[in-house]
C-alpha cells in the first residue's frame, strides 16, 4: 500500500507541477497575444512585467503597430481631436475645435498613453514641432470613427518615430561626416609634432569609423523611415477609402503630418549627400595627398632606403649627405612638381572644363531629380492646400450653418424662455396658493393638535388629580375604616370578655363583678351611642356582684322546688301554721310530673303552683331560662316570696346576659360591617 | 327567700321549744309551789309555752302579709287621717301592697 501512496502522491505532485506549468506558459502565450491582457497581468500580480518582458521582451515595441492592425478604429478620435487641435490653432480661430477637443478629452475616461516617441530623440525635438503636439495628445477611445483615428494615430507615431529616428541618424551621420573632414583636414593640413600626429591619426581612424557606422545607421534608419511612411501611407489611403466624413481632417492632418515628414526626411537627406559628396571631395583630396605622400615616401625611400618610411622620423637622424640628397631630391621633385603642376593646370583647364561639363550634367540631373521632387512637393503641398481650403470651407459651411442654427436655437431658446417664465410664473402663484393652504392647514392642524393636547393633558391633570384625591380619601377612608375595624374589634374583645366572664361562672357562686368587663366595653364604645346605652343598660346588681349561672340556678330551682311544693298553699289570707301543715300535707301527697312541657298559652289550671313548677322545671332543663322565670313568675302567695330571690336571680341573669346578648351582636354585626371584604 | 324560711322554721321551732319547756317548767314551779304537785300547772305551763311560741311562728311566718298603718297628720282642712300601707320591700308585684286610703 505504502508503495501504491507514494506513486500515488508522486502522481499528485506530477499533476499539480503540470497544473502550473501549463497555467504559467498559457498565461506567457497570451499575454504575448493580447496585450491588454499582458497588461492587466502586469498591473496585478507582482513581478509578472520581470516574467513577462524575460519570455516576451519589453511590452510596446511593435506593440503600436500591432495595435494599429488590430483596432483600427481607435485612431479617428484620436486623430480627430489632435487635428482639431492642429487646426483649430493653425486655421481656425474658433473656439469649436478646441470645445470639442476639449469635449472629447473630457468625455474620455479610460486613458492608455502611448508613450511619446519623441522622448528617445529629444535633441531633434525641434524638427517635430509641427506634428509633436499631435502625438502628445493621442488617447484612445472605443468609438467607430476613433479606431480609425487610432489606427491612423499608431501609424503616424510609428512612422514619426522611425522618421526622428531618421533624422536624427542621418544627422549624427552628417555630424560625423563633418567631423571626419574637419579631422582629416586637420591631419592633411595641420603641421604639428609627430606624436600628436599619430593621435590625430588615430582620432581621423575613430572618426572614419564614427562616421562609417553613422552613416550605416543612418542608411538604416532611413530604411525604416521610409518603411514607415509607406506604411502610414498606405494607412491614410485606407482611411480615405472608408469615406467616413469625420475622418476627412484627421486624413487631412495625417497626410500634413506625412508630407511634412517626408520633406524633413528628403531635407536631411540632401544634407546627408551634399555632406557626403563633400566629405568624397575631401576623401579623394586626403587620398591624393596620401598617394602623393606615399610615393613620395616611396622616392625618398628608394633614395634612402635606410631611412625610416616615416619621414616625420627623419628629423635628427639624417647625416649631410643624406640631407643633401634628400634635398637635391627635392629640388627635382619640386621641378617636377612644378612641371606637373603647370601641366596640371593646363589639363586642369580642361579637366574643369570636363568635370563642369560633367557637372552640369551632374547637376542637371540632380536639378532634374530636385525639381522633379520639388515638384512632387509643390503638387502634395497644393493638393493639400486644396484639400485644407475645401476643408476650411467646408468648417466656414458648418460654422455658417451652425450660426444660422443657433439662431434659430437662440430665438427658441428665448420663446421657450418666454414660454418657461410665463409658465414659472403661473406654476409659482398655484404652489404658492398651495403653499398658502397648506401652511393655513398646518397651523390648524398644529393648534387643534396643541390645543388637544393641552386638553389631554389637562384631563389627564385633572384625572391624576381626582385619582389622587380619590386615592387619598380612600386611604384616609381606610384609615378610618381600620380604626372603626380596630374599635370594633376592641368592642367586640370586650365584649368577648364580658361574655365570658359571664360564662365563668362557677356552679354556686356568682361570677366576677362585670364592672370592670364592663367599663372596658364602656370604653371600647365611647363614641357608640347605642353601644353605651348598652353598656350602661346593665344592671348595677351584676356590676357590682356579678350574676349566677345558669347552671347554679337551675341548680338551685332544684332545691327550691321542694320549698315552694311546701308551701304551695300559703298565701297572703291563708298564712297560719295549719295552713302550712295542710300545705306539707299536700306537697307530701301531691305528685306531679317532674317535667312538663310547658303549652303555649297558659290556661288557669296551668295556674297550679306544681303545674307550674314542672313546666319551669322541663324549661330550665332545656335551658330556657327566660320562660321558666315567666312561669316561675305566675306562683303566687309563699310560694312566690319563697322564689323571689331566685326569681330575682333569674330576671338579672337573664338581663346581664339579654344586655350581652344585644352587645356581642352590635358587636358582631359593627365587626362584619367593618370588615373589608376581599 | 328560701333560707329565711328554713331560718324562721328554726327559730320558730327553737323559740316554740323554749317556751314550752320554761312553761313546763313555770308550771312545775307553780305545781310544785301552789298547787301542790297537781299537773294541770305543768300542761298548763307547756300548752301556754307551746301555744305562745306557735303564735310566734305563725306571726313569724305571718310577717310578710301584715298591713302595717301610720297615722299622718295632714294640716290644712280638717283632720284627715292617711293611712298609708308599708308594704314588705319584696312585695312590689302585689296589688294590695301599695295604697293609701284617703278619707
Amino acid at each position: 500500500y505504502t508503495a501504491g501512496g507514494s506513486s500515488g502522491a508522486a502522481k499528485v505532485v506530477a499533476a499539480g507541477l503540470l497544473t502550473v506549468g501549463g497555467g504559467v506558459g498559457g498565461t506567457i502565450l497570451y499575454a504575448k497575444w493580447d496585450h491588454k491582457f499582458r497588461a492587466a497581468v502586469e498591473n496585478n500580480v507582482p513581478y509578472s512585467d520581470w516574467l513577462l518582458g524575460l519570455a516576451l521582451g519589453p511590452a510596446y515595441q511593435g506593440d503600436i503597430m500591432k495595435q494599429v492592425r488590430m483596432d483600427s478604429q481607435h485612431v479617428w478620435v484620436i486623430i480627430a481631436d489632435c487635428f482639431e487641435k492642429i487646426t483649430g490653432s493653425e486655421f481656425l480661430p474658433h473656439s469649436e475645435a478646441s470645445a470639442e477637443a476639449s469635449h472629447i478629452i473630457s468625455a474620455i475616461s479610460e486613458i492608455s498613453t502611448v508613450p511619446a516617441p519623441c522622448d528617445t530623440e529629444s535633441a531633434v525635438k525641434g524638427h517635430c514641432s509641427p506634428w509633436s503636439p499631435s502625438l502628445s495628445c493621442f488617447l484612445s477611445v472605443s468609438d467607430c470613427s476613433a479606431a480609425v483615428s487610432a489606427s491612423l494615430e499608431e501609424c503616424l507615431a510609428s512612422s514619426a518615430k522611425a522618421t526622428l529616428q531618421a533624422i536624427g541618424a542621418q544627422e549624427a551621420a552628417v555630424q560625423a561626416i563633418t567631423q571626419h573632414i574637419h579631422k582629416l583636414k586637420e591631419a592633411m593640413e595641420a603641421e604639428v609634432p609627430p606624436p600628436e600626429k599619430s593621435s590625430q591619426w588615430k582620432d581621423l581612424e575613430a572618426a572614419l569609423a564614427d562616421r562609417t557606422s553613422a552613416v550605416n545607421d543612418a542608411e538604416t534608419a532611413l530604411l525604416k523611415a521610409k518603411e514607415a511612411l509607406d506604411s502610414l501611407k498606405s494607412e491614410i489611403d485606407k482611411s480615405k477609402g472608408l469615406k467616413v466624413s469625420a475622418v476627412r481632417p484627421l486624413v487631412l492632418a495625417a497626410e500634413e503630418n506625412l508630407h511634412n515628414m517626408v520633406v524633413d526626411l528628403d531635407r536631411v537627406v540632401t544634407k546627408l549627400q551634399s555632406a557626403e559628396s563633400e566629405s568624397k571631395i575631401v576623401s579623394q583630396y586626403s587620398d591624393l595627398v596620401n598617394e602623393a605622400k606615399l610615393q613620395f615616401q616611396r622616392e625618398v625611400s628608394s633614395l634612402t632606403p635606410e631611412i625610416q618610411a616615416n619621414w616625420k622620423g627623419l628629423t635628427g637622424k639624417l647625416s649631410a649627405d643624406d640631407l643633401n640628397a634628400l634635398i637635391a631630391h627635392a629640388h627635382r621633385r619640386i621641378d617636377q612638381l612644378n612641371r606637373e603642376l603647370a601641366e596640371q593646370r593646363v589639363r586642369e583647364q580642361i579637366h574643369i572644363d570636363a568635370s563642369l561639363e560633367q557637372q552640369k550634367l551632374e547637376d542637371q540631373k540632380a536639378l532634374e531629380k530636385a525639381v522633379l521632387t520639388a515638384v512632387q512637393h509643390i503638387k502634395e503641398d497644393t493638393r493639400l492646400e486644396q484639400e485644407r481650403k475645401l476643408s476650411e470651407l467646408r468648417e466656414v459651411m458648418e460654422a455658417e450653418m451652425r450660426t444660422q442654427l443657433r439662431r434659430q436655437a437662440a430665438a427658441h431658446t428665448d420663446h421657450v424662455q418666454d414660454v418657461l417664465k410665463v409658465q414659472e410664473q403661473e406654476l409659482r402663484a398655484d404652489a404658492e396658493q398651495v403653499l398658502g393652504s397648506k401652511l393655513l392647514e398646518q397651523e390648524t392642524s398644529y393648534r387643534q393638535l396643541s390645543q388637544e393636547q393641552l386638553d389631554n393633558f389637562t384631563l389627564d391633570m385633572n384625572t391624576a388629580y381626582a385619582r389622587l384625591k380619590g386615592m387619598e380619601e380612600a386611604i384616609d377612608s381606610h384609615v378610618v375604616a381600620e380604626e372603626e375595624a380596630r374599635k370594633a374589634h376592641q368592642l367586640w374583645l370586650s365584649v368577648e370578655a364580658l361574655n365570658y366572664s359571664l360564662k365563668m361562672a362557677d356552679a354556686d357562686s356568682p361570677t366576677m363583678p362585670l364592672e370592670s368587663a364592663a367599663q372596658a366595653v364602656r370604653d371600647s364604645c365611647h363614641d357608640n351611642d347605642f353601644a353605651l346605652a348598652l353598656a350602661t343598660a346593665l344592671p348595677e346588681e351584676s356590676l357590682q356582684r356579678g350574676v349566677y349561672s345558669e347552671a347554679s340556678l337551675r341548680a338551685r330551682f332544684n332545691a327550691l322546688r321542694a320549698l315552694v311544693r311546701r308551701v304551695a298553699l300559703v298565701d297572703e289570707t291563708h298564712n297560719s301554721l295549719y295552713q302550712y301543715f295542710l300545705s306539707y300535707l299536700q306537697a307530701a301527697l301531691l305528685f306531679e310530673a317532674k317535667q312538663e312541657a310547658p303549652p303555649g298559652q297558659l290556661c288557669s289550671e296551668d295556674l297550679d303552683p306544681f303545674r307550674l313548677l314542672s313546666y319551669a322545671s322541663f324549661c330550665l332543663e332545656h335551658g330556657d331560662l327566660e320562660l321558666a322565670a315567666k312561669l316561675v313568675n305566675q306562683l303566687r302567695g309563699e310560694a312566690r316570696r319563697v322564689v323571689e330571690d331566685w326569681l330575682t336571680e333569674a330576671r338579672l341573669t337573664l338581663e346581664t346576659r339579654q344586655v350581652v346578648s344585644l352587645l356581642s351582636a352590635y358587636a358582631n354585626a359593627v365587626g362584619l360591617g367593618t370588615t373589608q371584604a376581599p | 327567700m328560701a333560707a329565711e324560711h328554713g331560718r324562721k322554721w328554726d327559730r320558730c321551732l327553737a323559740d316554740t321549744a323554749v317556751k314550752t319547756v320554761t312553761g313546763l317548767a313555770v308550771g312545775v314551779v307553780f305545781s310544785v309551789v301552789l298547787f301542790k304537785r297537781r299537773t294541770w300547772p305543768v300542761s298548763l305551763g307547756s300548752g301556754l309555752g307551746l301555744g305562745m311560741g306557735y303564735a310566734n311562728c305563725q306571726h313569724d311566718f305571718r310577717s310578710p302579709y301584715l298591713v302595717h298603718g301610720d297615722m299622718v297628720k295632714v294640716s290644712g282642712e280638717g283632720e284627715m287621717w292617711r293611712v298609708t300601707a308599708a308594704c314588705d320591700a319584696s312585695f312590689f308585684m302585689m296589688s294590695t301592697c301599695a295604697h293609701s286610703q284617703d278619707q
